[in-house]
């Protein structure tokens, strides 16, 4: 027999109580297939995150900060960190708009060839970056389709900034609409249906009704589409001609750094880049954070 | 603010959703458009209410064409079977988005509209959820609040698309007599869509019943019972027996059974008794005229016994509802023999082409 409440129960609940055993839920695992699998996850993540990342960090301060801070300001580094920011200054906005106006279109209406939309949407990520690099090339390099009326119209776009914008912005065109397709899927269009019977117009219902909806997974699309545009190598290396001070994104300046055997300046440009990384989580982190705090007032 | 509906038709593809509808629905009446899934009546709704458009037909809400006019200005108010409430905003602000979304010049003024929010969710018994999210009311509430919602914009019609097609049985019944009283008391015209009969037969002042996009009857829901025009309607109000019947002489013959049908049959002819389960009489004297039959099955629900009952040569089993204690007084047990006896019925002749109300 067991009692529900020990205290009100029998004088001596220890041998009323069922043992220990016998109260495992279905869906319980043992403590050591717990502590086993927990560990197996930590283990990995260490080994290929946090060993790295520390790696990075001490390679960068290893000889102080002030040769750090060097390595920063010197002209080439620091022109590959503003170029890098004024691309993803222009990319994230360009994919963040292409990424509403897709998701909008494959969830809430019908047309033609809308699975053939889905799929190429993805193709960027099946293709590999150095491939997206020479279509762009033999599209609009010199001796590309479109080289010659280009040139003739005094237009640089392989080798200079518009060329690394154009690769960056098509290698991480999926993020947000991948982010926003599913989600927007699943809400369905009842709501906006709801904001239009009530008198708002498109926009209003755009703004008060769809996009706090999908205001999360738009964040993240654009936190992930933030850090590959960063750290995009491939397809950047072919376009952007590599010319120091000018062509050079963050990346491709850590490599040309290492291939020249300085290291310690190869690692500081590369943890100020993981630490573009972090921060964007942090901020996604400290947002959400907000956004439940808030969650919470309101109900209570 | 009166509907009317003039050759409305809605094509999805090859479906055929809406076919040919006509249709007019008086001013401040509470009308269901009742039928099964499939039937066109929530396309129809949604023709009405602007977010279809359809692909030929006028809509005129009191003998103004709004067809052309977008649904954010056609002044209606829509409510979802899944309450569509928005998710992020409180209650307050649900109720209120109708009004605050209007142009600067037409949008009253903060301690007006505050006004008017608590004036809407007193009405509908909610005022002390306002500050509250939709994710933390349950779902008669919401739907009250998708209710107040859409009544706040005082629309020319309401429409209400399965309202309590997402709620459990007791709450269902219990907000659809709220919304009968409501209804009383704001009067607006208004048209909700149900696959339920019960329900349609107990809110409505008229119910319209729609199969395969046309409209099959419409009147008042005891006219729609009591007198279905077709079998469709016959067998979609309610559990129905067929029985193979004569027609001769203005009287129905079943079995040795003669029951008058001269109200609808002035021909004679061949085709199937319709009988409703509670319009069966079971006597046990085998001297009485009746059909022989044994009982099969007895299930007693609360007050009523609803039993099936094989007649001899007979291929289907008949069904039917007898008070709890007429049974006891009858005394019988499950394979004991008896007789039965329609006592009202309504014959549709073989090859009978059905009368289709409307279309």
């Amino acid at each position: 027999m067991t009692t529900l409440n020990p205290a009100l129960g029998s004088s001596s609940p220890a041998q009323t109580r069922p043992s220990a055993h016998a109260w495992h839920r279905a869906t319980e695992e043992p403590a050591w297939l717990r502590r086993t699998l927990i560990g197996i996850a930590l283990t990995f993540l260490t080994i290929f995150l946090v060993l790295p990342l520390t790696v990075v960090l001490y390679s960068a301060f290893e000889q102080g900060l002030r040769v750090w801070y060097e390595a920063i300001v010197e002209p080439d580094a620091a022109a590959a960190i503003r170029l890098t920011l004024l691309v993803v200054l222009v990319v994230v906005p360009v994919n963040l708009v292409f990424g509403v106006v897709a998701a909008w279109a494959i969830a809430k209406f019908e047309f033609r060839g809308k699975s053939l939309l889905i799929t190429l949407i993805d193709l960027p990520f099946a293709i590999s970056p150095v491939v997206v690099g020479l279509i762009f090339v033999i599209l609009l390099g010199s001796q590309g389709w479109l080289g010659p009326w280009l040139a003739s119209n005094e237009m640089r776009i392989i080798f200079a900034v518009p060329g690394i914008m154009l690769v960056i912005a098509f290698g991480t065109l999926p993020f947000v609409a991948r982010e926003l397709i599913p989600l927007m899927q699943q809400q369905g269009k009842e709501e906006e249906e709801s904001s239009l019977t009530l008198g708002a117009n498109g926009w209003q219902t755009f703004w008060r009704v769809t996009l706090p909806n999908i205001k999360w997974g738009l964040i993240y699309g654009v936190i992930l589409c933030n850090a590959r545009a960063m750290g995009e190598f491939g397809a950047v290396a072919v376009v952007s001609g590599r010319i120091r001070g000018e062509t050079n994104t963050m990346p491709l300046h850590i490599e040309v750094l290492y291939n020249e055997y300085m290291f310690t300046a190869a690692f500081a440009v590369s943890s100020l880049l993981a630490a573009l990384a972090l921060v964007t989580i942090a901020v996604k982190s400290f947002v959400e954070w907000r956004e439940e705090r808030a969650r919470t007032a309101q109900q209570n | 603010m009166s509907i009317e509906i003039e050759n409305v038709n809605k094509r999805f593809g090859d479906f055929v959703a809406v076919d040919n509808v006509k249709l007019s629905l008086p001013n401040g009446e509470l009308t269901a458009l009742l039928g099964p899934s499939g039937s066109g009546k929530t396309t129809l709704l949604r023709i009405i209410a602007g977010l279809e458009q359809p692909d030929s037909g006028r809509i005129r809400f009191h003998g103004e064409d709004t067809t052309d006019v977008h649904v954010s200005h056609r002044g209606v108010g829509f409510v979802f079977q899944h309450y569509a409430l928005f998710k992020h905003m409180s209650v307050f602000d649900n109720v209120a988005y109708g009004l605050t979304v209007k142009p600067r010049r037409f949008r009253p003024d903060k301690a007006e509209i505050k006004r008017r929010v608590m004036r809407l969710l007193e009405l509908v018994q909610l005022d002390w959820t306002a500050h509250r999210l939709p994710s933390q009311l349950s779902g008669g509430q919401r739907q009250r609040i998708a209710l107040a919602r859409a009544l706040a914009v005082e629309p020319r019609v309401l429409l209400l698309d399965e309202p309590f097609g997402a709620l459990d049985a007791k709450v269902r019944t219990e907000l659809r007599r709220w919304l009968r009283r409501l209804h009383d008391e704001i009067h607006v015209t208004s048209v909700f869509v149900t696959h339920d009969q019960e329900e349609a037969l107990e809110v409505s002042d008229r119910v319209v019943v729609m199969n395969h996009g046309n409209v099959e009857q419409e009147g008042s829901p005891e006219d729609v019972y009591d007198h279905p025009a077709n079998p469709f309607v016959y067998k979609f109000l309610g559990n129905v027996n067929l029985f193979r019947a004569r027609v001769r002489d203005g009287q129905a013959r079943i079995g040795d059974i003669a029951l008058p049908v001269a109200e609808h049959h002035p021909q004679d002819g061949e085709g199937y008794a319709y009988v409703r389960p509670h319009e069966i009489e079971i006597v046990t004297d085998p001297s009485e005229a009746g059909l022989s039959a044994t009982v099969e099955l007895v299930s007693i629900v609360g007050p009523t016994v609803r039993l099936e009952l094989r007649v001899e040569n007979g291929e289907d089993l008949v069904h039917a509802e007898v008070p709890k204690g007429r049974w006891r007084e009858l005394g019988l047990a499950q394979g004991a023999p008896l007789r039965v006896r329609p006592l009202a019925s309504r014959v549709f002749l073989h090859g009978e082409t059905l009368p289709s109300a409307g279309a």
